[in-house]
């Protein structure tokens, strides 16, 4: 197992976690056993494309599931050396917010329109405690550390007044504003332009540096996982796929999928408007795999085997990790 | 010169605000887009790009200036008819463009038997089945429903509905945005192959800028409502003139790890709030790291600075005063140079 920190716990285990739906006693599994470990001060990105279960696996976390129809099914996770499926939801509660703090897509749609930005970010610091004058003055804090202008005049505004990249900006501040040990982003950036993008790229590296919380990072976009992240797993299907250092993984993949993503876009290397190299093929839908492995109809090193058995992830050395039964130099058509 | 498929002159709309003065969301464009060529056009949200698309279309009026389609002005004098096929437009989400009630032969017929392009059942189903071939499609994808196609293919039903009625360019708004990454590819790759086939002209709209670089051959660059730079892809992305341009080429992170590490810090300044009045001259001087006082007094024009590389910044036309451009005048782009002559 890699352990990026050295021999410290590890802030968030994952193990075995299994997200998905139940009809007639039947399980149709979404997530099909994710393990993953978050280090405190680490950023993880998580990288899928939709389907991939990415998205499932972060809010299981803080049992934030659209439950019904979707629930854990079976699985820990462990934050802090506490077992977080078996806290109540009162307890868990405290965890949501003032230890872990999550960010999502849609910004426009995770504030509440009729309330001013300001009321919101105090109601969050008065539910975890803080006195009403403390929390005011905090407000203001924040709102000038994610780097809003005039952080009177924002506190004062409704969110329809702000732009998405402010919104978004608001709602890190609100994230930040209890110093959670760790924050989980959804692909907090991919509504906006990417000039926003950047900025709140490094807000997040800088109150990462100045705090040292964790980060993990759910996107599709692989620029922004080589820009900010140490660590990346890559999700197919419902499972992780690849596990690698980042610099390991855009330097020499180990797991065909992550080889044909990043082929898939246009670098330095390919030609102005010659073929780009296509996948092939569609994700497939989790709930209804057949037997082998899921990538296998998409890939174009695959052997008899990859259409019996399902691969665990192998180690394949520098800390990478593949779920695939060959390795990178046996790779051949 | 190669022939002007669509030419937009000193192009404004404006669309009416129930309280204070109408939004402008095109202050005034000019572009042309060649046989068989590529122009992409980047800028942030709310820059005009997706109007101008629709615009060039003929969903909307120019609240002023100048459209023509292969040398011919669109105005409600002359109407659109057998003009407007000549122009498609090809939307982001291809589950909301197509219908869901009706399957892939009944969307593409449909189009068909409104321009009158087939007589009877047979010449419709074999076209249909050509139509699909175009895009890389089975006939079998004929009786299916949009809700059982991926997104890419769903695309690709959409663009073959665009290729239907024989048109010379598409209006490509966002066309792989709400793909997977691992099926955009698979779109770029038709679009050239078609454009190769068929040599349609395209306009592709966009805010990914490595994909734009990579199928455009002219690039133009949209600030609030207004073209601030264009040019041949590599000069515009690869050299870039205006400071704007710069912002954006810096803020894409690059799949790279190692070039990630030796990032410079963001450029872009803070945006405007969507649909706000820019401030007096040159409306990126807020957010502009050069700016000078000529900048706040005096909006720059387009000026072509290198042998068809057109900016508009007072900053850069300065600098390159000594190796001079010919100034174009402004809202004219006639001169824009075809990319590698």
């Amino acid at each position: 197992m890699s352990q990026p920190s050295g021999a410290r716990e590890p802030l968030l285990t994952l193990r075995g976690v299994r997200v998905g739906t139940s009809e007639h006693r039947h399980d149709h599994e979404i997530v099909r056993g994710v393990d993953l470990e978050v280090f405190p001060g680490e950023k993880l990105g998580i990288v899928g494309e939709s389907g991939s279960g990415k998205s499932l696996t972060v809010l299981s976390v803080l049992r934030l599931l659209p439950d019904p129809p979707v629930r854990l099914l079976g699985g820990t996770i462990t934050f802090a050396g506490q077992d977080l499926s078996r806290l109540d939801d009162k307890r868990l509660q405290k965890v949501r917010g003032a230890e872990i703090a999550m960010v999502y897509q849609d910004p426009m749609t995770s504030l509440n329109p009729l309330l001013r930005v300001r009321t919101q970010i105090v109601e969050t610091l008065r539910a975890h405690g803080v006195d009403r004058r403390t929390a005011l003055a905090r407000c203001q804090e924040v709102l000038g550390q994610v780097g809003l202008p005039g952080a009177e005049r924002v506190g004062r505004a409704f969110p329809h007044e702000l732009s998405g990249g402010m919104v978004q900006r608001v709602m890190i501040a609100i994230a930040l504003s209890v110093s959670p040990r760790l924050l989980i982003a959804d692909e907090p950036t991919t509504a906006l332009d990417v000039t926003i993008q950047q900025q709140i790229l490094e807000l997040v590296e800088d109150v990462q540096a100045r705090t040292g919380m964790a980060v993990v990072w759910v996107t599709h976009d692989l620029g922004v996982v080589a820009r900010i992240v140490d660590n990346v797993v890559v999700m197919y299907a419902g499972r992780v796929v690849e596990r690698a250092p980042a610099r390991r993984l855009f330097a020499r993949p180990s797991h065909p999928y992550t080889l044909a993503l990043l082929g898939s876009l246009p670098h330095a290397g390919t030609g102005h408007r010659q073929p780009l190299t296509q996948i092939g093929g569609t994700p497939p839908d989790p709930s209804r795999l057949e037997r082998g492995c899921p990538f296998r109809p998409r890939c174009p090193f695959r052997v008899d085997r990859c259409a019996e058995e399902e691969p665990p992830l192998l180690d394949r050395g520098l800390g990478s990790f593949a779920a695939c039964w060959r390795a990178p130099d046996e790779w051949q058509s | 010169m190669a022939e002007l498929i669509i030419k937009a002159t000193d192009v404004v709309k404006e669309y009416p605000s129930r309280r204070g003065p109408p939004v402008r969301a095109l202050r005034g464009v000019s572009l042309v887009v060649e046989a068989a060529s590529t122009l992409g056009i980047v800028g942030e949200s709310g820059c005009g790009k997706s109007t101008l698309g629709r615009l060039l279309v003929g969903l909307e009026e120019p609240t002023s200036g100048r459209i023509e389609l292969m040398g011919r002005p669109v105005d409600g004098t002359s109407g659109r008819g057998v003009l407007a096929r000549q122009v498609q437009l090809v939307f982001q989400d291809p589950f909301s463009s197509l219908n869901p009630r009706l399957t892939v032969a009944a969307a593409l017929g449909e189009v068909l038997a409104v321009h009158h392009l087939v007589a009877g059942r047979a010449e419709r189903r074999s076209r249909v089945d050509e139509l699909l071939g175009m895009v890389a499609l089975a006939p079998r994808f004929a009786s299916r429903y949009p809700h059982e196609l991926s997104g890419g293919q769903a695309q690709r039903v959409a663009i073959a509905r665009a290729l239907a009625v024989q048109p010379q360019a598409l209006v490509l708004d966002e066309p792989t945005s709400a793909l997977d990454v691992s099926v955009r590819a698979e779109v770029i790759n038709l679009l050239t192959r078609l454009q190769d086939e068929l040599g349609l002209s395209y306009v592709f709209i966009s805010h990914d800028l490595a994909m734009v670089r990579h199928i455009s051959d002219v690039i133009c660059v949209m600030y609030l409502g207004k073209v601030v730079e264009s040019g041949p892809y590599e000069a515009v992305l690869g050299a870039p003139l205006h400071p704007y341009t710069r912002a954006l080429a810096d803020a894409v992170p690059l799949p790279d790890p190692e070039v990630e590490a030796s990032r410079r810090k963001s450029t872009a300044g803070e945006a405007l709030v969507l649909g706000a009045e820019p401030p007096g001259g040159c409306p990126y001087n807020p957010r502009c790291p050069l700016v000078e006082e000529v900048c706040r007094a005096q909006i720059p024009a387009l000026l072509e600075l290198r042998p068809g590389h057109f900016a508009a910044c007072h900053v850069a036309a300065r600098e390159l005063v000594s190796t001079p451009g010919t100034p174009a005048p402004p809202g004219t782009l006639g001169a824009l140079g075809t990319p590698g002559a």
